[in-house]
């Protein structure tokens, strides 16, 4: 449709209200709203269907626009952020200009939150007769898309890291891979074995090492951080910085480095461009001097699960050169703490305590192995049955969270209460292992700023959706693998890895992006180049032209937010879709109801 | 609540959050009582949760509690268990179940604002002979001395150190005489709501009328009650060892006198797990010349509690198994310390009495920190 047809023409509106089931149509007389939809002014057709976004539902939109001409419509129904793209969609589908249609959300904002019929039946009429006055304004917009640069950044050289680089790599895009330490491998390297399965990390890390270091297509920076991003999705511009290595004899009369950095080594930066970043930095652990009541760093025989594997690889748990005769675990240390601060789980410390004194049991058969726990969350495939084994092994679960540790003699003290016995205990033992959680990782914040990514409440890095979009981020283009999304073993490390890959490489496979047109537009003659834009903007988007002294938008980083068009004091900027009349237009009608 | 005392325990469950309880057995484990009385505040806490109904008659043990706090201190769902021991606590006194001697104490604060019933006029007797200030004629510090600071002739000579090492150091405080009450701390965890309302409203005006900027309390009872229950807003509440430290600090005290021995210090419930002040006694004891300090396994977050708070100072008859100070006094000999230093007056007297009990009186001695502190001023 062309754009000077549509905005010469009549109104011809379509509306639709959505029964939605009973979502709606419990607390909303559907019926009667349609009914008064179709008085409206420019309201052609009107009706009221069980759920518009249904096939047959969007059918009806399609015939109607096609038997009776019509150049706006209006979907009373659920959030657009349900459905806006079905109906745009289903517009398009017949030449209609996707942002001619536009919703009216009746159920989050009204029938889900009322509960008067009558009160509720008027407002979604008012509701309807706001958005009907909008359609009359709406514009056909231009649907633009942005082409790709092929190729993806990885950043974090762990098994989430690396899983995610091979499957990009073998869809044949290139992938640079950043690790900030001197190996690959992330923490998983300094593990033991695996449950269920018990398997030697050595064999699950190794060949993927392997394939990584000779991957044509995948090139990997060590040492090196990712220290600057710019661009959008389909076009950054990563900046990756090798750490500085101070050379400790510089050569006499060398000038100083460029950037003001000390050392002699001038450290160079590369600049990689690539359409799609994925994020899998991994997590920290916690640090049990938190807990000075358990007596870490006080005691040597109390150590960490970390520690515990260290030793399992060494093949010993000795403490003093003696071996332990009684070994206590202690779960949910750092973890389920809300006085910590770290009120989650981290969801794989029962398996590893399970995995680690059912091992300890084995290498020291005479030896007493007990577990102090709250929960026993063992959940995986085969974990239920690990838990059985570990049992069936001899190591005893006892329900109480140790309270605290003190010293007798040369044994520590588990002071707590067994509390299906009901019964506080005193309990000595040998070694003692406190299952330690994970955390977000400290020193995110860098890169969390840097790819203005959101975190939750918890610190790890915030998903797009918690269903439904687990490996996305509010930023599009850039995607979350493994621990710093949150606690995770590694089979759901690897799940989440592989679709954040087949994520990340859609925009690389299709080789464009669709921009959102919906976005802030400056008309350059109003424009008197005061830069106030750019520094309310969130994104980015706008900037002054170094030669016209105007300011442009960048339609892909635009997020059609509005902060740009209010701030502007010449008003220069439309919001489209969201223009100042058609804003108007739904509040006339909402004042005049 | 019913004649048979029977409390429904539902409000309660709903005024205290104890649904986010998950049983996970962290209070009663941490509780330096449970071991040997019948309280288990854990197993109360979901009797709350599953029982329409409490017989709280048949929980003489909830006066065992010490309200130390550790289980408050370690529950890792923020559940505030001892919070649930004050409250059916306070059942116990509306209906008027209590303990004889606690009911005495209570009676004598009410009466003569202190527990031991002694008249009130003779609360500033302790400062027989020395010069000091009256509070309400304007001071920058209000020294609110306490009950057991003011009438107890043991813990009398802490107080009177304090006075002097004030006096040295050039202090402008004053103290509020008889006019002062009780502070209320114990009479909370005791369970009589109604009465500790009553001193908090008539402290607090006294206290704010006397326009300091700062008040101390030699007790740690009486610190956390003024710190974190009354409004004293504008006021900078302090243990005394927090200003003693910085007096040390400043250069106005200054502690010249030999004191050649080895001491170990136990951190007080009120003063060290639930206000978190662990350096500042240490940090005093440290400026003491010739003194060695050394620690207990069992120290700062993890100190065994002494056994005199939560009303414990007045109940007799009940948990007669060993008392804690026991086991206290013996940790502190282990540690080869010839003094044990301590830093609230229930400590300095449940400790003592131990060390006399047990016969350790010839190799260790119950000392406050004011009182080395005296000796260090010459």
């Amino acid at each position: 449709m062309r754009k000077d047809w549509v905005m010469e023409a009549e109104p011809r509106i379509g509306v639709y209200i959505c029964h939605c089931g009973v979502n709606i149509a419990a607390n909303v007389d559907v019926e009667q709203v349609a009914q008064f939809a179709a008085t409206l002014p420019g309201v052609v057709v009107s009706r009221n269907y069980l759920y518009m976004c249904s096939d047959p539902g969007q059918g009806l939109i399609q015939q109607d626009i096609q038997q009776h001409g019509l150049n706006r419509v209006v979907v009373a129904s659920c959030s657009p952020r349900m459905h806006e793209p079905t109906f745009r969609g289903a517009a398009q589908q017949v030449g209609m200009n996707p942002y001619l249609v536009e919703m009216a959300n009746i159920r989050e904002q009204c029938s889900w939150v009322h509960s008067n019929r009558e009160q509720a039946t008027e407002k979604a009429k008012a509701l309807v007769a706001s958005t009907v006055a909008k359609a009359a304004q709406l514009e056909p917009l231009e649907e633009r898309e942005v082409g790709v640069t092929p190729g993806a950044v990885v950043i974090g050289g762990g098994i989430a890291g690396m899983c995610a680089a091979l499957d990009v790599a073998d869809a044949g895009f290139p992938v640079y891979l950043v690790e900030q330490s001197d190996r690959l491998g992330g923490r998983l390297k300094d593990l033991n074995c695996t449950f269920p399965t018990l398997e030697p990390v050595a064999g699950l890390l190794g060949p993927l090492i392997e394939r990584i270091q000779n991957h044509p297509q995948v090139t990997v920076f060590l040492d090196s951080r990712v220290t600057g991003v710019e661009g959008y999705v389909g076009n950054f511009e990563v900046q990756v910085t090798p750490a500085l290595t101070p050379d400790p004899s510089p050569p006499p009369h060398s000038p100083p480095p460029a950037g003001g950095q000390g050392g002699g080594e001038v450290v160079q930066s590369t600049n990689i461009e690539v359409g799609s970043i994925i994020v899998a930095t991994g997590y920290d652990v916690f640090d049990p001097h938190r807990k000075p009541e358990l007596g870490y760093g006080q005691y040597a025989n109390v150590i960490t699960s970390l520690e515990m594997e260290q030793r399992l690889l060494e093949g010993s748990v000795a403490v003093d050169g003696r071996q332990p005769e009684r070994v206590a675990f202690i779960k949910c240390v750092g973890s389920r703490d809300v006085q910590i601060g770290n009120p989650y789980c981290s969801r794989v410390c029962c398996m590893v305590t399970a995995k680690q004194a059912r091992l300890v049991r084995e290498l020291l058969p005479e030896s007493d192995v007990t577990v102090f726990f709250m929960d026993v969350r063992t959940f995986g495939k085969g974990a239920e049955e690990f838990y059985d084994e570990a049992r069936g092994k001899g190591v005893l679960y006892r329900r109480g969270n140790v309270s605290e540790i003190y010293r007798r003699g040369e044994r520590v003290v588990l002071a707590g209460e067994d509390t299906l016995q009901g019964r506080s205990f005193e309990f000595e033992a040998d070694l003692v292992v406190l299952a330690v959680g994970m955390e977000a990782r400290s020193d995110v914040g860098e890169l969390s700023t840097l790819l203005k990514l959101p975190r939750s409440a918890d610190g790890f890095f915030l998903e797009l959706h918690p269903k439904l979009r687990p490996v996305d981020t509010a930023v599009n283009g850039v995607f979350l693998a493994g621990c710093c999304q949150g606690p995770k073993d590694i089979v759901d490390t690897v799940a989440q890895a592989k679709a954040a890959a087949a994520s990340a490489l859609i925009p690389l496979i299709r080789g464009t992006v669709p921009a959102e047109s919906a976005t802030a537009v400056v008309e350059p003659e109003l424009c008197a180049g005061c830069g106030m834009c750019v520094e309310v903007c969130p994104f980015g988007a706008p900037a002054l032209d170094p030669l016209w002294g105007v300011s442009r938008i960048n339609y892909v980083l635009c997020k059609g937010c509005g902060t740009c068009a209010v701030t502007c004091p010449s008003k220069a900027i439309r919001l489209q879709h969201f223009t100042a009349s058609q804003i108007l237009a739904q509040v006339d009608a909402l004042v005049e109801w | 609540m019913t004649s048979q005392g029977l409390l429904k325990t539902e409000a309660m469950v709903e005024q205290l959050e104890l649904m986010g309880c998950i049983q996970c057995g962290k209070c009663t484990g941490g509780c330096p009582v449970a071991r040997k009385t019948e309280l288990n505040i854990r197993s109360l806490i979901y009797q709350m949760l599953v029982e329409p109904e409490l017989d709280v008659d048949t929980h003489p043990e909830l006066w065992d509690c010490t309200c130390c706090f550790t289980c408050v201190e370690r529950c890792p769902k923020d559940v505030r268990p001892a919070d649930l021991i004050i409250g059916l606590r306070g059942q116990l006194v509306e209906s008027g179940r209590v303990p004889d001697t606690i009911g005495d104490a209570l009676m004598g604060i009410f009466r003569q604002g202190n527990p031991t019933g002694i008249a009130r006029e003779d609360r500033a007797a302790w400062a027989k002979g020395m010069e000091i200030k009256a509070a309400q004629e304007g001071c920058e510090v209000l020294f609110f001395v306490g009950c057991t600071p003011a009438y107890d002739p043991r813990v009398q000579g802490v107080t009177r150190a304090l006075v002097r090492a004030f006096a040295a150091a050039g202090l402008d405080f004053g103290t509020l005489g008889t006019e002062e009450s009780c502070c209320g701390n114990e009479v909370r965890r005791m369970g009589e709501a109604g009465l500790f309302e009553m001193l908090v409203e008539e402290n607090g005006e006294l206290i704010r009328s006397v326009g300091a900027s700062r008040l101390v309390a030699p007790s740690p009872h009486c610190f956390n009650t003024f710190k974190n229950e009354y409004n004293l807003d504008g006021i900078q509440v302090l243990h005394y060892t927090q200003l003693v430290a910085e007096l040390i600090e400043q250069g106005r005290l200054k502690l010249t006198q030999e004191v050649k021995k080895t001491v170990t210090y136990h951190d007080p419930c009120f003063l060290g797990k639930q206000n978190h002040i662990f350096d500042e006694p240490r940090a005093v004891l440290k400026a003491i010349p010739g003194l060695k300090l050394v620690e207990m396994d069992r120290s700062r977050e993890r100190s065994l509690c002494c056994e005199g708070g939560g009303g414990r100072m007045w109940a007799e008859g009940t948990n007669l198994q060993e008392r804690l100070a026991f086991q206290r006094v013996r940790e502190a000999a282990e540690t080869g310390a010839e003094i044990l230093a301590v830093a609230c007056p229930f400590c300095l007297l449940t400790l003592e009495d131990a060390v006399k009990v047990q016969g350790l009186d010839h190799s260790l001695q119950v000392m406050d920190i004011m009182e080395l502190v005296d000796l260090a001023l010459g």
